[in-house]
């Protein structure tokens, strides 16, 4: 990506350094050609339309040109590849937290290997943050109240400035890290070096410590949907819109769960809102977005397949 | 330059017994006048005080950025102290300086009326800005703030302890105060002009200064919404913008780039306005081109409004979205481009002369054509990912509003000094100031563009060292710059009593203002000219008139 934008960069350079110099060295030119000198007078020209024309329309098609440029780069940029490896990131005045999906967790740092791609899903406690990673040219704010996510693949090992680039505060120029790009090995290493409990499992038992499980249900119809498949899939609300169960989807559902009502089922899901930290909340959207398979040990969609109505008219609509 | 020989019948007249500026001396003549060019002076002197405060920040900055410790000051004196010198800069400063001074001064002068339409809600616009002002001010003294100047949110409302509601307050009086001179400007443009003097025979300084109060009075009504929410969410907590309350702090950004995007041609417009009267004068033509660059400036303000979400390509806004808003950055692009390609085509065949003016056109330009290619790679949203929110943002708005505004208002001034106090101000100190801004201004944002690129954020009070070396140049040429800023501060004082005495046209310009004499009598025209001629008739012009005025 790195390389990519600054191919694009360069591009840009050598326009604008063409534009500037053109302009810079008419000027002169003219200046001096044209100087005031006595018995010679100024000569009166009004304008000329196929100069104006021409001097519109070719600066627009130069600038079409860095537009679909730019915009094919930024789609890029904003559309993590599908295999990415997803870390959580949560924001606040004046850390970083960093999640893996193994479950290890470091503050200011990030520990990846060298060609994973790495999505990362962030969120802030606080106010707007911005993750930026000069060296990988990317860049993403980190809101309260929603996910942003960014992707980035690292090329070569060794630590990369990690900077808060919005505003947020006392310490915002303090809030930064590192990005610790290592070898493969070095990496199953690192992580080996920590026996933790992975995100979807510390979301496991949040989904039935915070009791999710009494309504969602895997075996039987609950009073709520049953999650198994949910995520990433077109989701009928009542009001007849169909949405698609993003990360942030799933993340609204349960901090504020009248906001998109799923067809078919009563508004009775009450709010986590409060109840639940970010780390928390990270862990149960993994939960939920592993959920692609009903879990082992609850009986699954085959033994029951008659329990999921809407479930299934939902998945018809699309 | 060989001296002119002013032929008898056009030896400056002594100046005439009443003229506007001893035309009353007391204090309460002053602060209760409702005569524009005295506004203007009031104004004048005001902006120059808020410049000089806001430029003491700026010099606090760069003295902090000399090594990459925070060491100057705390992280919280830091950040109010940016967070100052952009609310002053912004709002006290680059907004009103030429609409509320020149803009003021000569926007009746050029059409032929006798004042603005609307003369008390003139000074009430200057009231409005000093309450503003003294508030701001105020702010400042007992705590400050520390948002920048952006007050994004939640932080603005929820987050900082400091006087966010003050500082809302203040910048909302303030604008009040354009949104009035604003609509004095299109009542007076369309209602008072001289009788001849039809729209295509206008000054372009006159629709620059026209499309600004369009601007200015349709944007700024929603920065002042913005700040009444702002201070509703802030006091009373209701969810507007912080998403704990329910709100949504992209409204806020949304809400606050509308107005603050057109904010930037409500600055750079009238100063384009200025470039063109400068060039038509020193290279005695008529701007080529004259529809093109007039029209422009409105298709600048139109499009102006379209484009806000430029500054929000990595906020959360959706892909598509920024496409949309990339392409349409784009378009603004091509009315600055043609506006820069007449004024260099103007030259063509002219008759130039190196008046103190005139290089800071040209300095407008070059540092106005480096500050809009810089936007266009900012509107290329690849790019913009990374360079967004770093020192490269930095420099390039500040080439666009301090080495475009600033250039073409102390063009301005100079152009237009005989024309407001009856005196010149003295040549080769003036060529030497204007090197010095030249010089130091590059030297101080042209590394900024670089440490943007290679990833130093802005807004940042301690840095990796990596950074220094770019930041030292930086300083230094901000010292250089402050000394080219001084100069003319003290040379212009000093010129109100040894200057040469100007005459009413010393540089023999086109153009109602230097028809009568300087400075103007209090009701600008002793009889109501009639327009009989195309703006800049520069071939109509007595021959003895066309040779090189004095200059020196
Ligand atoms: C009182 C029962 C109840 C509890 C407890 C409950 N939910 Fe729900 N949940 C519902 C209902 C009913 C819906 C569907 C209506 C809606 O969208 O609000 C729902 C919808 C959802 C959805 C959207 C599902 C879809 O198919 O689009 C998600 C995700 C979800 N809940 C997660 C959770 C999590 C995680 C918890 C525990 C923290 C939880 N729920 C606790 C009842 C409940
Ligand atoms: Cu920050
Ligand atoms: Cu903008």
């Amino acid at each position: 990506m790195a390389n990519q934008v600054d191919a694009l960069y360069i591009y840009l350079l050598v326009v604008a350094g063409f534009m500037t110099a053109l302009i810079f060295l008419t000027i002169l030119v003219l200046a001096i050609k044209y100087r005031r000198v006595h018995g010679r007078e100024a000569q009166q020209i009004e304008g000329s339309l196929i100069l104006e024309i021409t001097w519109s329309v070719i600066p627009f098609f130069v600038m079409l040109t860095f537009f679909i440029w730019g915009a094919v780069i930024y789609f890029r940029e904003r559309t993590p590849p599908a295999d990415a490896t997803e870390v959580y990131v949560v924001a606040k005045q004046w850390m970083w937290k960093i999640e893996h999906a193994e479950g290890q967790s470091e503050i200011n740092e990030l520990h990846v290997p060298i060609g994973q791609n790495t999505k990362l899903i962030m969120t802030s406690q606080d106010v707007i943050h911005s993750f930026f990673v000069p060296a990988f040219r990317i860049k993403q704010d980190v809101l309260p109240g929603r996910y942003t996510t960014a992707w980035f693949k690292a090329t070569k090992p060794g630590h990369y400035h990690l900077f808060c680039a919005e505003y947020c505060g006392t310490m915002h120029s303090g809030m930064g890290g590192d990005i610790v790009v290592m070898e493969p090995q070095e990496y199953a290493q690192w992580m080996a070096g920590t026996a933790v409990a992975p995100l979807r499992e510390t979301g496991k038992q949040l989904f039935s410590a915070l009791g999710c499980a009494t309504c969602h249900r895997f075996d039987v119809q609950g009073r709520g949907p049953n999650l198994v498949g949910v995520y990433n899939k077109p989701v009928l609300l009542e009001d007849g819109r169909t949405v698609i169960a993003d990360e942030n989807y799933v993340r609204e559902s349960i901090l504020n769960p009248t906001a998109k009502i799923v067809n078919g089922f009563k508004p009775v899901m009450p709010t986590f809102q409060g109840l639940v930290s970010e780390e928390q909340l990270n862990a149960l959207v993994a939960y939920v977005k592993s959920l692609a398979q009903p879990p082992p040990g609850t009986a699954g969609l085959q033994s029951q397949p008659a329990t999921f109505p809407a479930q299934t008219e939902k998945m018809q609509v699309q | 330059m060989a001296s002119t020989v002013i032929p008898a019948n056009r030896a400056p007249a002594p100046t005439p017994k009443l003229n506007y500026l001893n035309n009353g001396h007391t204090l309460k003549s002053w602060l209760l006048t409702t005569d524009h060019k005295r506004i203007a002076v009031l104004y004048l002197i005001s902006v120059t005080a808020f410049f000089f405060l806001g430029g003491f920040f700026a010099m606090l900055i760069r003295l902090e950025l000399l090594t990459p410790q925070g060491d100057l000051m705390q992280a919280d004196t830091y950040n109010k102290v940016f967070t100052m010198h952009g609310i002053i800069m912004v709002f006290f400063f680059l907004i009103p300086v030429v609409p509320a001074v020149l803009g003021n001064f000569l926007v009746p002068l050029m059409i032929g009326a006798k004042d603005l339409a609307f003369p008390r809600i003139n000074l009430l616009s200057w009231y409005l800005y000093i309450i503003g002002g003294i508030l701001i001010s105020h702010v400042m003294l007992t705590g400050g703030v520390d948002t920048g100047w952006t007050f994004y949110t939640p932080f603005s409302t929820e987050y900082t302890n400091t006087k966010i509601v003050e500082a809302g307050l203040a910048v909302f009086i303030a604008g009040f105060s354009s949104i009035f001179t604003g609509l004095n400007f299109i009542v007076t443009i369309h209602r008072m002009r001289a009788p001849g003097l039809t729209w295509d025979r206008l000054p372009l300084f006159i629709w620059s200064n026209y499309a600004t109060s369009l601007v200015m009075v349709l944007g700024t009504p929603v920065v002042a919404i913005t700040i009444v929410l702002v201070a509703v969410e802030r006091l009373f907590h209701l969810g507007i913008f912080d998403p704990r309350l329910g709100g949504d702090p992209l409204l806020f950004q949304h809400l606050f780039w509308f107005y603050s995007h057109p904010a930037v041609y409500i600055m750079i417009l009238p100063s384009m306005g200025v470039v063109s009267e400068l060039i038509a004068c020193f290279a005695r033509k008529r701007v080529f081109g004259y529809k093109f660059v007039a029209l422009s400036s409105v298709a600048i303000a139109v499009f102006g409004f379209l484009v806000w979400a430029h500054h929000m390509f990595v906020a959360g806004i959706s892909l598509y979205a920024a496409m949309i808003f990339s392409f349409l950055s784009f378009s603004v692009g091509v009315p600055s481009a043609v506006k820069v390609f007449n004024w260099t085509a103007t030259l063509y065949k002219g008759s130039i002369s190196y008046a103190t003016p005139m290089l800071y056109a040209f300095g407008f330009i070059g540092l106005f054509t480096m500050g809009g290619l810089t936007g266009l790679m900012l509107a290329t949203i690849g790019i913009d990912v990374h360079v967004t929110d770093t020192y490269f943002v930095v420099a390039h708005f500040h080439y666009v509003m301090v080495g475009g505004v600033l250039m073409g208002y102390l063009g301005g001034m100079h152009f237009w000094w005989p024309k407001i106090t009856g005196r010149m101000y003295p040549e080769a100190w003036a060529k030497l100031s204007a090197l010095l801004v030249f010089v130091g201004f590059n030297l101080t944002f042209f590394p900024q563009f670089i440490l943007g690129y290679v990833g130093m954020p802005r807004r940042y009070w301690q840095y990796p060292p990596e950074f220094q070396a770019l930041n030292v140049l930086s300083t230094a040429g901000a010292s250089i710059l402050a000394a080219g800023y001084l100069l003319p501060m003290i040379y212009f004082v000093w010129s109100l009593r040894y200057g040469k005495i100007a005459g009413a046209n010393p540089w023999h310009a086109a153009g109602l203002e230097w028809k009568t004499t300087s400075p103007p009598p209090t009701f600008n025209f002793d009889e109501t000219p009639v327009v009989t001629w195309e703006a800049y008739n520069y071939d109509e012009i007595p021959p003895w008139e066309r040779r090189a005025p004095v200059a020196r």
